[in-house]
C-alpha cells in the first residue's frame, strides 16, 4: 500500500507573497524619466568659420546672471511672452522684413514645396544664470515650435499633429525644425 | 429529495455555518501581481548623494526606453556629504562624484556596455537641481559635445499650464 503524503499547509503562502509584493512596491519605482530633448551640436573644428547670417534671420535671446530676459535688444518681464515672439519670428505671417525670411524648400515626405522659415534662434546665457530659468526658456522654445506643428496640421491635414501618420509627422517637423543655436560658451570670467 | 420536506421546504438538517474558503490560488494570484509589478517597474538605481529638485516644464517628453537612458545628476552635496564638500553643486556620476573632465571617460563606459546599434541611441538625461547656476551644466554639456554624446535630456518634471 502507497504511504500517502501528509498535505502541506499552504495558508501562510499568500502571507509570504503579499510581503514580497508589498516590498517590490516600495523599493521600485514606475516613473519613467521625461524632460525636454535637444541634440547638441558637434563640437567645432578649430579651423571651421562660423557661417554668416543674415541679422533677420537670428532671434537673439540673452540671459542674464539675475534671470533676465533680452530679445533682439529689448527687454521681456516675463519669459511666457518668449513663446509668442518665438513663433511671429519663425512663422512671419505678414513678411515683415525684420523677422526671418521664407524660402520654397521641397519637402520630400510631403512630396510638396512649402514655404520654410531660414529663421534661428540664438540662445546665450551668463554661467550663473540659474538651470530653472534656462529650464524655462527651453520650455518656451519648444512650446513655439510644437504650436507652429499643430497649427500647420491642423490647417492643411484638418486633425492634431499627433494624430498624423509617420511620414506626414516627419515632414512637418521639417517644415519648423527646432532651430536653437547655442553660442559657444564665451570665457566673460566670473566664478563657477 | 433529501434535505427537503414535504411542503417543498428546506429542512434545517446536517452541519450549520459557512463552507471553508479554498485559499489555495490565492497565493497564485499574489504571485502573478508580484511579477506584474517586477516587469513594469525598475529598482530604484544608486542611491543619489547629491540633492536634486528637477525644474518643472509643459513640453515635455517621455523617455521610451529606459534602458537607453543615462544620467548625469549634478546637485549640491546631500547632508552626509556637504560638511567635507561644501555647498557648491557636484556631478554625480553612477555612484560617485566626479568633475567635468570625467565625463568622457563616462559617455566611453556607458556606450561600452550597450550593444553596437544602441550606441548612438542612448539618451543623456540631465538630471539637474533647479537652483544650480549655469556655469556647471556648459561644462558638462561641452564634454558631451566633445565625447560624441549628442542627445541629451533636460530632466523635467510635469506642470500645469497656466
Amino acid at each position: 500500500m502507497a504511504k500517502k503524503t501528509p498535505g502541506l499547509n499552504t495558508g501562510s503562502m499568500a502571507d509570504i507573497s503579499f510581503l514580497l509584493l508589498t516590498f517590490f512596491l516600495l523599493t521600485s519605482s514606475i516613473n519613467t524619466d521625461q524632460g525636454i530633448q535637444r541634440r547638441l551640436p558637434p563640437p567645432l573644428a578649430p579651423d571651421q568659420e562660423v557661417p554668416e547670417m543674415n541679422r533677420r534671420n537670428v532671434l537673439q535671446i540673452l540671459v542674464n546672471k539675475h534671470d533676465q530676459l533680452l530679445v533682439n535688444g529689448e527687454v521681456l518681464t516675463d519669459v511666457r511672452q518668449l513663446k509668442n515672439r518665438t513663433k511671429e519670428f519663425i512663422s512671419n505671417p505678414n513678411n515683415n522684413s525684420s523677422l526671418s525670411e521664407q524660402h520654397s524648400k521641397y519637402i520630400e515626405d510631403l512630396g510638396e514645396n512649402i514655404m520654410v522659415s531660414k529663421g534661428v534662434v540664438s540662445l546665450q546665457n551668463d554661467r550663473s544664470t540659474s538651470y530653472s530659468m534656462y529650464v524655462s526658456v527651453q520650455n518656451q522654445l519648444t512650446k513655439a515650435f510644437n504650436e507652429l506643428r499643430e497649427e500647420y496640421a491642423q490647417q492643411h491635414f484638418g486633425k492634431s499633429f499627433d494624430k498624423l501618420s509617420e511620414t506626414q509627422k516627419k515632414g512637418v517637423q521639417k517644415i519648423y525644425p527646432i532651430s536653437i543655436s547655442e553660442a559657444e560658451p564665451s570665457n566673460y570670467g566670473g566664478n563657477r | 429529495m433529501e434535505g427537503i420536506d414535504k411542503m417543498g421546504r428546506f429542512k434545517k438538517t446536517g452541519k450549520k455555518g459557512v463552507p471553508e474558503l479554498n485559499m489555495g490560488s490565492m497565493s497564485d494570484i499574489i504571485f502573478m501581481f508580484l511579477f506584474f509589478f517586477m516587469v513594469i517597474t525598475t529598482m530604484r538605481e544608486s542611491s543619489l548623494f547629491v540633492v536634486i529638485q528637477i525644474p518643472k516644464a509643459t513640453e515635455i517628453q517621455k523617455l521610451e526606453k529606459k534602458a537607453l537612458v543615462s544620467s548625469i545628476n549634478i546637485g549640491k552635496p546631500n547632508q552626509n556629504y556637504i560638511k567635507k564638500l561644501g555647498p557648491e553643486p557636484r556631478i554625480q556620476l553612477n555612484d560617485q562624484f566626479a568633475e567635468p573632465k570625467d565625463i568622457v571617460e563616462f559617455v566611453e563606459v556607458e556606450k561600452r556596455r550597450r550593444n553596437e546599434v544602441e550606441r548612438t541611441m542612448i539618451t543623456w538625461s540631465l538630471k539637474v537641481d533647479e537652483k544650480v547656476k549655469m556655469g556647471i551644466v556648459t561644462d558638462v554639456k561641452q564634454e558631451l559635445r566633445k565625447a560624441s554624446a549628442f542627445k541629451v535630456n533636460y530632466a523635467s518634471r510635469k506642470d500645469i499650464e497656466r
